[in-house]
């Protein structure tokens, strides 16, 4: 196979949504370059009326845990439940909690 | 603060964007681009002239739109097939604001259809009209090539739209201002994608360069009919509804010669394609293949002229 038939590089994108405060992963997508890349999650993941900000990144710059790393990594975490702030009472006044 | 970049919270609280909050996921906040927009006739200006107007510039949208949609499922890419559908979709929301607006100046313009037939008035300037009665330019119109063709066409009709929408915000006719003031966001989107990728393929390979500089040739004849004035379009001007196309002409040649220069192609030495007669698209007169293009885009709402939709 020619230099010139080479596969466009897979690219992760994450929208932040009207209602979100923090960008969500929504897919991914092929790309030959960044900037092409960011016109392209537009087109294909903002049709809808979803979003307003995009990031895309590669995705082989992206590090992954493996899933063989799972029980070192989060089974000692799983009987840990004093860690979650749950033990006393919101207010009836502070909203969106 | 409330542009699209504002502060994260905002939107965080239901009936903030109005709708149905149950269908947050699929995008809210959607807008009427003629909400509470003045819709009678500015003194002045001539109704059947207006609405021969807009049946320009809403059969450029129309047609340029059946050419894209004939692109589904046959670009390069995925991520290329869905935003010439996307583009598309654009130009026929414009279209169809366009043609309604023609039929509302002048109702006399709308062909007849059978008593009772609830197809509305933007519906039967589309597809029940023949191909005399179509304003748009040929460019529009001329069968699909490839993918070099389609960005290479976009690009020409972008460059002359946006800087045609961008002086029609301030149209007397308030309708007009406000589909003008809706199009110019979707089409300066389109420019920006035509010009990536006219850039991308004559910058690429020898082929991809070769394909585009053979459409830049076959359409650069083509681009004159835009930047060209038929007599309903300077007197719909002069009355302040309308943007003459002439006046374009310099925005147009500075904007696609910083492309070319950027690319590194050459401006085509090639003469406007001359019409019959002197009659171009904007007069009725069209290609051999606006016919069959008409046709296929014509033939499911004629079979059914008392159709639902």
């Amino acid at each position: 196979m020619s230099a010139d038939r080479r596969e466009w590089p897979l690219y992760e994108v994450f929208v932040r949504g009207k209602r979100g405060l923090n960008h969500v992963h929504v897919g991914s997508l092929h790309a030959p370059d960044d900037a092409m890349a960011l016109r392209h999650a537009r087109d294909v993941y903002t049709r809808r009326n979803e979003g307003v900000s995009i990031w895309v990144v590669r995705a082989d710059a992206i590090t992954a845990s493996s899933p063989d790393e799972k029980d070192p990594l989060f089974a000692p975490n799983g009987d840990k439940v004093y860690r979650h702030p749950t033990f006393y009472e919101i207010p009836e006044n502070v909203p969106h909690m | 603060m409330s542009d699209d970049h504002g502060s994260v919270f905002d939107g965080l609280i239901d009936g903030d964007l109005g709708g149905d909050s149950s269908q947050w996921a699929f995008g809210t906040g959607f807008e009427d681009p003629l909400a509470g927009v003045d819709t009678t006739v500015p003194a002045g200006t001539d109704p059947a002239e207006l609405a021969a107007y807009c049946l320009m510039l809403g059969d450029d949208a129309l047609i340029m739109s059946q050419r894209l949609a004939e692109w589904c499922s046959r670009a390069p890419d995925l991520e290329e097939d869905i935003a010439l559908a996307n583009i598309a979709l654009d130009l026929l929301g414009q279209a169809r604001l366009l043609l309604a607006r023609a039929a509302a100046a002048d109702p006399g313009a709308v062909p007849v259809l059978p008593e009772g037939s609830p197809v509305p008035a933007e519906d039967a300037l589309a597809f029940f009209r023949e191909a005399g009665a179509f304003r748009n330019v040929r460019l529009a119109e001329v069968p699909n090539g490839d993918f070099a063709h389609a960005v290479v066409r976009l690009l020409l009709f972008s460059v002359a739209r946006l800087a045609l929408l961008e002086r029609l915000r301030g149209s007397a006719d308030a309708v007009l201002a406000a589909v003008a003031g809706k199009g110019v966001k979707e089409v300066a989107y389109h420019r920006d994608w035509a010009g990536r990728w006219f850039l991308t393929l004559a910058q690429g390979t020898e082929e991809s360069r070769r394909r585009l500089v053979t459409a830049l040739d076959a359409l650069w004849p083509l681009l004159d009919e835009l930047v060209t004035a038929h007599p309903v379009e300077v007197s719909v001007a002069r009355a302040g509804a309308g943007v003459d196309p002439a006046s374009l002409r310099g925005e147009v040649d500075a904007v696609l010669d910083q492309v070319l220069a950027v690319s590194g192609v050459d401006r085509p030495d090639r003469p406007p394609l001359a019409g019959v007669a002197g009659r171009t698209g904007r007069h009725g007169t069209h290609t051999e293949a606006f016919g069959l293009l008409l046709a296929e885009m014509q033939v499911v709402a004629r079979a059914h002229p008392n159709g639902r939709w």
